[in-house]
């Protein structure tokens, strides 16, 4: 496959699955979810042979492309991967793959738009990922977010126009902010070179002063932050998840939430490494109210979206408190956490939407004995619980190891209350799996169905076989990441600290 | 390669069950025996070489499984005396019990379920006893709590199975708490996580004595959740919810069990922070007692042995910490046999009789002559008689506390054995010769079930002459190999080893008659239809029936008010102050600030030409004043 363009191809096959949505009939349902299944296959395919046709021995970015887009002001189309991005990207595939069997079985209303507007999403996030041009970064940046609003507001369910408008509000607010520091960045590196470009590549070489690096690092981390989301400017995402269809709460927690991960790592400690030792210990304080505040609310949720929302702004914490640690041992776990939080909360998601589909109602209280009537849905919950709460064989215990071990030495205090949130974790998960699952069957609830038929099945399954491998063999993921992050850290740690 | 077999042949059969085998009951129980027999016959050959080799050269096997700057995490094996003592132990009784399960089991409707299960903890169990590095055992440590979870909630629809699964899974997370930041801490003090490198530097001096003793004070929380010690033992007992066998693979052979033996592997750390052994022997000798005292309150046949277990894990737990792991591991190996055929027997009467108290049993022995002979032999092994096994462990665990100078525990030993010897005359007098109070008719179990009871009672009784102090090489001496090291190293580990004590010897058998009598005594007079010492000391009584309320205490106020308050107490600053009043505040403000300013968009004319004149009015003198 020398010379395809891959990446260009990833991002651009759901666009065209688009233009192709708009001009069918909304009648051919068939037809609109065998191209959405194609699409999204196809982008998995493509990032799974990137995975494994990265060359690790040479690292760097690679499957570059490059084409010049307004040449006086510097803006080019410049997208490859290093070890980082692959793994972002490769999560991103397998969350939108599920998904369009999730909203396959989930969604029966105006199913054209829906699929329109997914498909729309996620060809924004993979742009983010592949992106190595700011303006590019942020114009993908926007278009992963504003589907957001329709797709809550008009296939969400209750408090859905609250919490669409909420949603659109915080991450505009936020994605000004990012502008600003982009604008800046543009400004500033430019004003330095003589060369004004939004080439990231570019702006990285750049040895910035360190005052400004300390000045123009917070609005990135601010901007992005609130898409991590970063307390205390969480609370858009909860009820985000709460309202939105299953698939959308997938890719909103599996993905968006990583996006703003992301962008802190690329962009602010990328590129401005005296701005990342500044402020990431700060960071490695703000995580511990993700973690600790994140996760007692989890607990005290019983509405179980609500549960595994806090939960994931809990989880985001020790993404954040991995990527203060600066060290290779943390980021590497921090990267790995987003990829195994993603799979994770994409299968809870799914899960509780499946129940939710049939019985409108997601109040933990609400059930009894489940495990009785739908066995197979039981044992991915219980699945997905233990992976949340870091089991071994899972891959989110391989990623939270890492970021612990990571943090141990610098922050041993976080560390400690982080370890605790596993505990939490643990706590909620299985009040949940007990509540709902375990116990006497009720009368009330003989009519549910099992997940049974392939479509229903394959999500679950995917999503379960993903976390057992990472678990498993955790190089599989962290070899290639550890190339991406070596460089960045490296880069962070060359200037002297103080 | 055989070693690995270990590990990949139950893991396999319990997918294979899980997946394929599941409609086929037969089918899952044959492979799941037949993996665990399997595992039994790889590791016979290096039992039997172990007598001619008491101090083999350990036999190490690793692969890389993360390997990134600054951090390598292998997965591999090591094979030494204590690990093979321990395989020995895991797979023989772990066989016995998978076989009574067949017949256990028999017509429940998820027995393909539990043998799955099985299959994965002794998969588990066998990665603890394997590892050969602090971060493998954990992760074997953390699935042998996902598999108990599944057993102890094997009858999830009952509310109590479902809770006591949850409550074993959560305290024991309480104590890896602990154990995880061991482990990190013993990582950036030496940079590695292999036991004999830790060793290595720990021999050469390398880790401060401070380090040391927080590290192995952390690891030892490790211990205190799986081995139930005070103050995280309320999972145990909670923990009969499950079904007998696993009552007896998870209490007598494996799980419990893997807490002495993690301390035995690391042993040599013990041996280099002697304050952290001081606590682990007060911890060990304070629940070996209180657990006893327990005991004395319950109805329950099957949690009268549960709190024995407790009491019996303390003696372990307390034998370790006065330096005599040898001695710590003699008892674990005697008390997986004589408490599996406790628990087994237990299951038979229970089989038979369709209840658990002993109140409503009763001159079962003329009914089930084979499961009464066992199960006294197992008694008589448990509370330490001459010359059943339980008395050569007992004894050199009572030996080491009392050579290495701390009468106070010494004291609290005999006690010890003078109380479990009271409740378990109690509970054999109870059972099997009382008042007839059974209902129906109780019959033998089938021979699928009484034939592993014969052949651990048979271990039962002889296992302790693997000790005998005149044997040499004996038990000891393998143990000793391993504990005091790979390395050899001056620590105060190991000293008080397998000097035979006369006066101590004498001095149990006395007090263990003594509470046999009195125990036979009390509760064979005809009539008793209760407990005489719920009428004689009742308050006495309810303290101990109720576990001293510690459970109530957690219960009611570290879960209730400090943690599920907390949580609660931040939903409501989350809920009410963070979102109602600052959020939507900001954006009510925002809409009335809008609908203020909308009143002034009014359409006329006149009203625009107002403002307009007025606001030049206001410039004018703005402007006047300043020039």
């Amino acid at each position: 496959m020398e010379g395809f363009p891959v990446i260009s191809a990833i991002i651009a096959a759901p666009l065209a699955a688009v233009i192709i949505l708009l001009f069918l009939k909304d009648e051919m349902l068939w037809l609109v979810r065998a191209i959405s299944v194609a699409t999204t296959s196809f982008c998995l395919a493509l990032s799974l042979y990137m995975l494994w046709a990265y060359d690790k021995g040479k690292g760097g970015y690679q499957f570059v492309e490059r084409i010049e887009w307004v040449k006086s002001l510097g803006i080019s189309y410049h997208v490859g991967v290093d070890g980082i991005s692959i793994a972002m990207i490769v999560l991103t595939a397998f969350v939108i793959f599920t998904g369009v069997f999730v909203s396959w079985v989930g969604v029966k209303q105006r199913v054209r738009e829906h699929y329109i507007f997914l498909l729309l999403l996620v060809a924004g996030v993979f742009g983010v990922f592949a992106s190595l041009d700011l303006l590019f970064f942020y114009l993908f940046y926007e278009l992963a977010v504003i589907p957001m609003y329709p797709l809550i507001g008009i296939w969400g369910s209750a408090n859905r126009e609250y919490a669409t408008m909420k949603l659109t509000l915080y991450l505009s607010f936020g994605a000004v902010f990012a502008l600003l520091g982009i604008l800046s960045l543009y400004f500033v590196a430019g004003a330095q070179s003589g060369v004004y470009t939004f080439d990231m590549l570019a702006i990285s070489k750049l040895t910035l002063e360190k005052g400004y690096q300390i000045k123009v690092f917070l609005p990135l981390l601010f901007g992005f932050g609130v898409l991590v989301p970063l307390a205390p400017f969480h609370s858009w995402s909860p009820i985000g998840h709460a309202a939105a269809p299953s698939a959308v709460s997938m890719l909103h927690a599996g993905v968006l939430m990583k996006l703003g991960a992301y962008g802190i790592l690329r962009i602010a400690m990328g590129m401005l490494p005296e701005g990342a030792q500044f402020w990431m210990p700060y960071v490695a304080v703000l995580c511990l109210i993700n973690i600790f505040y994140g996760g007692l609310v989890a607990m005290s949720r019983k509405d179980m979206k609500f549960m595994i929302g806090y939960s994931s702004s809990s989880h985001m914490g020790y993404v954040l408190l991995g990527l203060a640690t600066l060290n290779y041992i943390g980021v590497n776990g921090a990267v790995l956490l987003m990829f195994a939080h993603g799979i994770m909360t994409a299968l809870a998601f799914s899960l509780i939407g499946f129940v939710y589909d049939q019985s409108h109602t997601r109040m933990m209280y609400d059930f009894s004995g489940l495990a009785k009537k739908l066995p197979f849905v039981a044992i991915a919950f219980a699945i997905m619980g233990f992976a949340s709460s870091g089991l071994p064989g899972l891959a989110n215990f391989v990623a939270e190891l890492m970021v612990f071990i990571g943090a141990f030495k610098d922050y041993p205090f976080q560390t400690v209350i982080a370890v605790f949130g596993i505990i939490v974790t643990a706590t909620y998960m299985l009040r949940c799996l007990r509540d709902v699952f375990f116990r006497e069957p009720q009368d009330r609830w003989d009519d549910l169905r099992d997940a049974t038929t392939f479509v229903e099945r394959l999500p679950f399954v995917v999503l379960i076989v993903v976390l057992f491998v990472v678990g498993f063999y955790p190089a599989i993921l962290v070899d290639i990441i550890n190339t991406g992050v070596v460089p960045l850290v490296d880069k962070i740690n060359a200037v002297p600290h103080g | 390669m055989d070693i690995w077999a270990l590990l990949i042949i139950p893991l396999v059969v319990s997918v294979f069950i899980a997946l394929v085998a599941r409609k086929n009951e037969e089918l899952s129980s044959y492979v799941s025996i037949g993996a665990v027999i399997t595992g039994f016959f790889i590791v016979l050959p290096y039992v039997l070489k172990l007598p001619g080799d008491p101090n083999m050269h350990p036999i190490e096997q690793a692969f890389t499984w993360i390997d990134i700057p600054g951090l390598k995490v292998e997965m591999g094996t090591l094979i030494d005396p204590l690990s093979i003592i321990m395989l020995f132990i895991v797979t023989f009784v772990g066989s016995l019990i998978h076989i009574y399960s067949r017949g256990y089991m028999h017509g429940d409707p998820g027995y393909s379920r539990f043998f799955a299960c099985l299959s994965l903890f002794i998969f588990a169990m066998l990665g603890i006893v394997l590892s050969n590095n602090l971060i493998m055992i954990y992760i074997f440590w953390e699935l042998v709590g996902l598999a108990s979870y599944l057993l102890i909630g094997y009858y999830y629809e009952k509310p109590s199975a479902a809770d006591a699964a949850k409550k074993a899974f959560l305290v024991n997370r309480i104590g890896d708490f602990g154990f995880i930041l061991g482990i990190f801490v013993i990582f950036y003090a030496t940079g590695t996580f292999n036991f004999i490198e830790i060793e290595q530097h720990i021999a050469a001096g390398h880790v401060s004595s401070g380090t040391l003793t927080l590290a192995a004070l952390l690891i030892f929380c490790g211990a205190v959740g799986k081995s139930a010690q005070f103050p995280l033992h309320v999972w145990l007992p909670d923990a009969m919810e499950g079904p007998t066998p696993v009552s007896a693979l998870i209490h007598a052979a494996t799980m419990v069990a893997a807490g002495v033996y993690m301390l035995a592997r690391t042993s040599f750390l013990y041996a280099a922070a002697p304050d952290a052994m001081v606590v682990v022997a007060y911890i060990g000798g304070f629940t070996a007692l209180m657990a006893a005292l327990m005991a004395l309150g319950q109805k329950d046949i099957k949690r009268i042995i549960a709190f024995s277990t407790l009491s019996s894990l303390g003696y372990m737990v307390l034998a370790i910490g006065v330096g005599g792991t040898g001695a710590g591991m003699f008892y674990l190996a005697t008390h997986a046999f004589f408490k599996a055929l406790l628990f087994l027997g237990a299951g038979s009467v229970i089989h038979a009789c369709h209840s658990n108290d002993i109140w409503e049993m009763g001159r079962l022995y003329p009914k089930m002559k084979a499961t009464a002979v066992t199960f006294i032999l197992g008694s008589l092994a448990m509370v330490g008689m001459f010359p059943f096994s339980g008395f050569w462990s007992k004894d050199e665990i009572l030996s080491a506390t009392f050579e290495s100078g701390n009468y106070f525990l010494f004291a609290m030993g005999v006690l010890t054995a003078f109380i479990t010897a009271v409740f378990m005359s109690k509970l054999v007098a109870v059972t099997f010769f009382g008042e007839k109070k059974y209902h129906g008719h109780p019959h033998e179990s089938p021979y699928v079930m009484t034939v592993p009871l014969m052949i651990l009672a048979v271990f039962a009784v002889i296992a302790g002459f693997a000790g005998f102090p005149g044997l040499e090489p004996n038990f000891g001496s393998f143990i000793h190999t391993a504990a005091s090291g790979l390395l050899e190293h001056g620590g105060r580990g190991v000293h008080a080893e397998h000097r035979f004590n006369f006066m101590v010897a004498s001095l149990s058998t006395v007090v263990v008659l003594g509470g046999l009598v009195l125990g036979w005594t009390i509760y064979s007079r005809k009539g008793m239809k209760s407990d005489v010492m719920e009428e004689a000391l009742p308050f006495t009584y309810k303290l101990l029936e109720n576990r001293f309320y510690i459970d109530h205490i957690y219960d009611t106020y570290l879960v209730g008010w400090l943690y599920n308050g907390m949580a609660r107490i931040l939903n409501y600053i989350e809920v009410n102050i963070i979102i109602n009043f600052v959020i939507n505040g900001m954006a009510y403000f925002t809409r009335q600030t809008g609908k203020g300013l909308r009143l002034t968009t009014t359409g006329q004319l006149q009203n625009y030409a107002f403002v307009m004149v007025g606001g030049v009015l206001v410039l004018m003198i703005i402007f006047a004043a300043i020039f």
